[in-house]
């Protein structure tokens, strides 16, 4: 793992302890370039019940990058991305063991306040889903939860939120019409700006363009990229030629471990692992 | 091996259909002639005094059911605010809080053998704990009677209904950073809502035609409701005791109240199918 100790000194202090720990994680062969850590991920294990979902997943994810998270159906990609903002804990039987750093705090500790975490990890899902509100409230609803904010100033960050989820200008005239309305690439959309309108540092998308047309996935990712100015994206997909196309570095994984991990040129012209290059080339899963 | 005949498969089928058919117009041919009964005999009652007057003794003219109908409402409608809240999170309870509680097992069979439980017994059940020990029946033991029979029905409509609403929500809401509580109530009660509404609406239907809890409770009464802390006025114990009379007056107001009665029922099961249809 590549990572410059200047930055993890000053940036994360508490990584600092984790030099020693790095000799067991993935490998990444490439850019040692001046990229700073927002997550890092040690010895992840995942369990349904007494089923092993993760094994030992330990990957570094770079601030302001994309990192695409690729594998077949059922390797895990979902169950990995849902621990970082604590969501898997809705359901009974579900347990997190390891250790997820975000900006050197430990995620699954049982001290980290769950409403500041998910403020700051933003999630996508596979299925768009809005709120049973209008256009509006659907955006505003997670600002006036997390921010004490007037009426002017609430308006115009919906305003920015939408156009920066380039949704703006199909819904203008209608912002008190129901979210529900809209089509499914444009609720995927309005998501979207719902995740963003509370300033979250990282943005988790879940198959984000699964579930909606072309035309709307590649809106979705012009979207990925002119976001990841401002957050640090963790992108799952089925779609390989997505995850090429807008991310920087991609993850394989495969039954529930990480089994490569660089940069997404990297990872597709001369992947390191038999496995990975038989996956991209299309020969399983 | 012979194969069957064709003549006995179609027989059989013929009479599968034939004695469905009939049973479906036997319970059909019931309910409309216990309706038009109700309305042939007791559309003659309604008049402005039926609505607007007290009850008079028997042989005296005029008089009407003003207490019993007010009474009525008033006791569903308190009862409506007892039991729906309480149902309500009882059942919210089972759909969204119990699911790490080995509470949420015991609860939901409780709650169904409640369902089922004859509401004769809910009667005497409030009569002891509070008619027999104030000493008078009241309007009060009355709604708190329909308010435990509305209890297990709210609280598994709701559960229903809110086991509709996907996950997906709850996740995105909570994955925004919502509290779980602002979650159920903001979001996931907002999906649910006509379904909720609609779950009451039945629950409040279905108490206001039972007349054994109230018999036991808050019995009946000439007398306007006032504050519901003596013996209170209803349509159907005011049934019961007028038709159940040898007074061909107070048998005609009887069948008034039923009518009253149906039609009230009627109008809210309506409001719930508009609800639910409007839904999709």
């Amino acid at each position: 793992m590549m990572m410059p100790a200047e930055k993890s000194d000053n940036l994360f202090c508490s990584l600092a302890g984790l030099v020693d720990e790095r000799k067991t994680s993935t490998t990444v062969d490439s850019d040692p370039s001046k990229q700073a850590v927002k997550i890092s991920v040690r010895n992840l294990n995942f369990f349904y019940g007494h089923h092993q979902a993760l094994f030992d997943n330990t990957i570094d994810l770079f601030a302001n990058q994309v990192t695409a998270i690729i594998g077949p159906s059922g390797c895990g990609k979902s169950t990995h991305i849902r621990t970082y903002n604590r969501i898997f804990e809705l359901y009974r039987n579900q347990k997190a063991q390891g250790q997820i750093l975000l900006d050197g705090e430990d995620v699954l500790s049982p001290e980290m306040n769950l409403i500041d975490l998910r403020k700051r990890v933003g999630m996508i899902f596979q299925k768009p889903s809005p709120f049973p509100m209008t256009i509006f409230e659907n955006v505003a609803y997670g600002l006036r939860l997390h921010y004490r904010i007037g009426r002017n100033e609430l308006a115009d960050r919906v305003e920015m939120a939408l156009k920066r989820s380039a949704l703006w200008d199909e819904v203008q005239d209608k912002l008190d019409r129901p979210g529900t309305e809209l089509s499914g690439g444009q609720q995927q959309r309005l998501c979207i700006a719902r995740a963003i309108a509370v300033e979250p540092e990282v943005l988790l998308m879940d198959e984000p363009s699964s579930a909606i047309d072309p035309v709307a996935t590649a809106k979705i990712e012009d979207l990925i990229e002119a976001l990841k100015e401002k957050y640090t994206i963790v992108l799952v997909t089925h779609n390989m030629q997505q995850a090429a196309r807008v991310s920087d570095y991609t993850a394989f994984f495969y039954n529930g471990s990480i089994v490569e991990f660089g940069r997404t040129e990297q990872i597709f012209k001369k992947p390191a692992m038999k496995q990975t290059e038989d996956y991209i080339t299309g020969r399983f899963g | 091996m012979k194969p069957r005949s064709n003549w006995t498969r179609r027989s059989i089928n013929f009479m599968v259909m034939a004695v469905s058919t009939l049973s479906s117009f036997i319970g059909i041919a019931v309910l409309v002639w216990v309706l038009y009964e109700i309305i042939y005999r007791g559309i003659g009652a309604f008049n402005w005094d039926f609505f607007t007057k007290l009850p008079t003794p028997p042989g005296v003219e005029g008089g009407g059911l003003a207490n019993a109908i007010l009474g009525t409402v008033v006791i569903t409608a308190l009862a409506t605010l007892i039991g729906v809240p309480i149902g309500l999170f009882a059942g919210v309870f089972l759909a969204e809080f119990g699911l790490r509680s080995k509470l949420s097992g015991p609860v939901r069979f409780v709650s169904n053998i409640l369902m089922g439980t004859p509401s004769i017994i809910i009667g005497v059940f409030v009569y002891a704990m509070l008619v027999v020990t104030v000493r008078h029946f009241s309007g009060y033991a009355g709604a708190v009677a329909l308010a435990i029979i509305m209890i297990p029905l709210v609280a598994r409509t709701t559960e229903d209904m809110l086991n509709l609403v996907p996950d997906t929500l709850r996740e995105s809401a909570l994955a925004l950073g919502v509290p779980r509580w602002k979650t159920t109530l903001d979001i996931v009660f907002k999906a649910a809502k006509k379904g909720l509404l609609t779950g009451s609406l039945l629950a409040v239907a279905r108490v206001s035609g039972e007349t054994a809890p109230l018999l036991f409770t808050a019995l009946n009464s000439p007398y306007w409701p006032g504050w519901l802390n003596k013996p209170t006025g209803n349509l159907t114990v005011t049934i019961y005791n007028y038709a159940m009379s040898p007074y061909t007056d107070w048998q005609q107001m009887a069948w008034g109240a039923s009518l009253l009665i149906t039609l009230g029922v009627l109008f809210l099961t309506l409001c719930a199918r508009f609800l639910l249809q409007e839904k999709k």
